[in-house]
Order: C-alpha cells, then sequence, then structure tokens
C-alpha cells in the first residue's frame, strides 16, 4: 500500500474513532442503553394495554454472559475476515513472483 | 458439483453454528402483535429462496468467490457484534449487510442476514424468534436492496468506487432502521395522530440513533472494501465489480 493509501486509511479510521467517543461527550447524562429497550417504553406509551405475547426462549443469565457472547461473535467474524484478506495476500504474492 | 453441495452444506452449518448478533435494533421478542409477523414472515420468503438460487449459482459459475462469501458473512459477525453509543444517548450496533450487497447480491445477504438474526434470537434474546420475519424483512431485504440499488446508481452515474461503497453501505444501514420504524409505526398507530405521530417517534428512536453510526458503518465499508480490491482482483472481476481491463 502507497504511503498516501495509509495515511487516507488512518485518517478514515480515526473518523471512525471520533465518531465512536465523541456521543460519549455530548451527552454526558446519557445512560447508553439500547435503542431497543427505548423502543420497548414508546409502544407502551402509544398502547399502555399491550403485553409482549411471546418472550425468548433463553436468555443470557447475566450482561456479563451476553458480553461474553458477543465478544466471541466479534472474534471469530475478524478472525474469519482478516484470515481471507491475508490469504488473497498470500496468493498474490505468490502470483506476481511467478510472473517474474 | 458434489463437492460444491457439501461446501454450500458446511458454510450454512457454520454460520448456522455460531451465535451471531445481527444488524440492527431489532424488533424486540413478543413485541410485534402475531398478524404482522406472520405477514413479514411471508413477504420476506421468496427473497430467501432467491438469495439460495442466488447463493449457489455464484458459488458454482466461481468456487474462488467462496472465500469471499465467508468473508462477507465474517463482516456481518464482527459489526453486527459492535453495540456503538449514538448522540441519542442510547446505543444501537451496525448491520454490516452492505459489503456483501456490493459483492453478492441483495438476495445472497437475505440468507445469511436470516441466519444471523435467527441465532442472534436464539442465543443472545436479541430481537425475536416470532419477530424474525419483520426483522429479517428490515434488515436482509429492504437494506440490501437500498444498499444495492444506491450502490448501482452510482456506478452508473461513474460516481468514484469508494463513495459508492460507502453511500451503499450507509443509506442500507439506515434504511434497516428507518423500515423498523415503519413496521412498529404500522402495528402500533398513535391514538391522536395515527401512523404517522408513531412513525415519527420509532423514527426519533431508532433512525435518529443511527445516523452517525451508519456513517461509521459506511467508512469501514470501504476499508474492508479497497482491502479485498487491493488483493482480490480476480475474485472481484469474477463477481463483476471490477472490469476486466481494470
Amino acid at each position: 500500500m502507497s504511503a498516501a493509501g495509509v495515511i487516507k486509511n488512518l485518517l478514515l479510521i480515526a473518523i471512525v474513532i471520533v465518531l465512536i467517543v465523541l456521543p460519549l461527550f455530548i451527552q454526558k447524562d446519557a445512560e447508553f442503553g439500547g435503542a431497543d429497550g427505548e423502543a420497548e417504553k414508546a409502544i407502551t406509551e402509544i398502547n399502555a394495554d399491550y403485553k409482549p405475547w411471546f418472550s425468548p426462549l433463553i436468555e443470557p443469565k447475566s450482561g456479563e454472559i451476553e458480553s461474553l457472547l458477543f465478544s466471541f461473535q466479534a472474534a471469530i467474524g475478524s478472525g474469519i475476515l482478516f484470515y481471507g484478506l491475508g490469504y488473497m495476500r498470500g496468493k498474490k504474492k505468490k502470483e506476481e513472483v511467478a510472473n517474474q | 458439483m458434489l463437492k460444491k453441495r457439501i461446501w454450500i452444506l458446511s458454510l450454512i452449518v457454520m454460520f448456522t453454528l455460531l451465535p451471531r448478533t445481527a444488524f440492527a435494533m431489532h424488533i424486540m421478542e413478543g413485541f410485534l402483535p402475531p398478524g404482522w409477523c406472520i405477514s413479514w414472515g411471508v413477504l420476506t420468503i421468496p427473497f430467501i429462496i432467491l438469495g439460495l438460487f442466488s447463493i449457489q449459482k455464484t458459488v458454482n459459475e466461481h468456487p474462488r468467490t467462496k472465500m469471499l462469501l465467508a468473508m462477507a458473512g465474517a463482516f456481518v459477525f464482527v459489526l453486527s457484534a459492535l453495540k456503538l453509543p449514538s448522540v441519542t444517548g442510547s446505543c444501537s450496533h451496525l448491520t454490516g449487510i452492505g459489503l456483501g450487497t456490493i459483492l453478492f447480491g441483495p438476495t445472497a445477504m437475505t440468507v445469511l442476514g436470516l441466519i444471523v438474526l435467527l441465532f442472534q434470537a436464539l442465543l443472545l434474546a436479541h430481537g425475536g424468534i416470532a419477530t424474525l420475519g419483520a426483522n429479517t424483512f428490515s434488515m436482509a431485504v429492504v437494506g440490501p436492496i437500498l444498499a444495492f440499488a444506491t450502490y448501482k446508481i452510482i456506478k452508473q452515474a461513474k460516481g468514484p468506487q469508494g463513495l459508492a461503497v460507502f453511500l451503499a453501505a450507509a443509506l442500507g444501514d439506515l434504511m434497516t432502521y428507518v423500515m423498523t420504524s415503519i413496521q412498529l409505526a404500522l402495528a402500533f398507530p398513535a391514538e391522536t395522530g395515527g401512523f404517522m405521530a408513531s412513525l415519527a417517534k420509532f423514527m426519533g428512536i431508532f433512525a435518529v440513533t443511527q445516523i452517525p453510526l451508519a456513517i461509521s458503518e459506511g467508512i469501514l465499508t470501504v476499508l474492508v472494501f479497497n482491502a479485498i480490491a487491493a488483493y482480490g482482483k480476480d475474485e472481484l472481476q469474477d463477481l463483476k465489480i471490477l472490469s476486466k481491463e481494470a
């Protein structure tokens, strides 16, 4: 990758980080719960009589277990993704050497 | 032929065994009346069937794109696990559908999205089994279709590749949440103001939260797409993302 390409990528990553961190400073007192929980509240406000007619079959035992499952998911995803990128990069290098 | 079947099967098994969290903050279990659950489910079925055929066709014609298919699935996997804070003071997560939609088309992502949502609902109590049809429709049908249309329109207009990828991913992500808001507003019209009042309310919760996240999703998709384009020119030519001359 060219130097300009690296700088461009780092800049893009920096924007993402700012987008993630900024809300924490803008909304100092917010709870940062899930948007789905907010929607539950809104439904109850619109229709106070509504009762959920079905509940999840299995729920993670605690917040810790849930975050374990989420990080497991992220780890597997990035594992496959970057294995693929590494594989493709190695293959391309080999082809380049063979063509010389 | 048999080998390919086995490969597809093992891919499906792989996806099903992994606990995945899907794209949006989805409609919660039990929070959509049964009639709506069934309707959205029925609407989604044709897209799943088209998606299965589409994946099989792509993989049969270009076996070397299998790696990319797995990577597109993995990208969804990573992004949908990341719950990020937003300016509204609540959290939501990314969808990751944009990359796979650009590479494999919208219906292929319906299949991947369904699997993700199913396991998220089963293992993480995120989204739900009863609301699976509605959530698949918003995240894996409507989102990818808008992402795909956006990408095609910008490419047709000879717009830059990066812009096409960015807008496709960002708008696809945002559209998922707009659709979720529409689904909830249809099922829960407000007593005063009806559908539109409810829509405004749910859009305020889901869609506004999602705007900065959609921008993040667009950027992350561009980064990964560029990496794939740098190393996988042949595969992208197979998928007709890059022309042969390029």
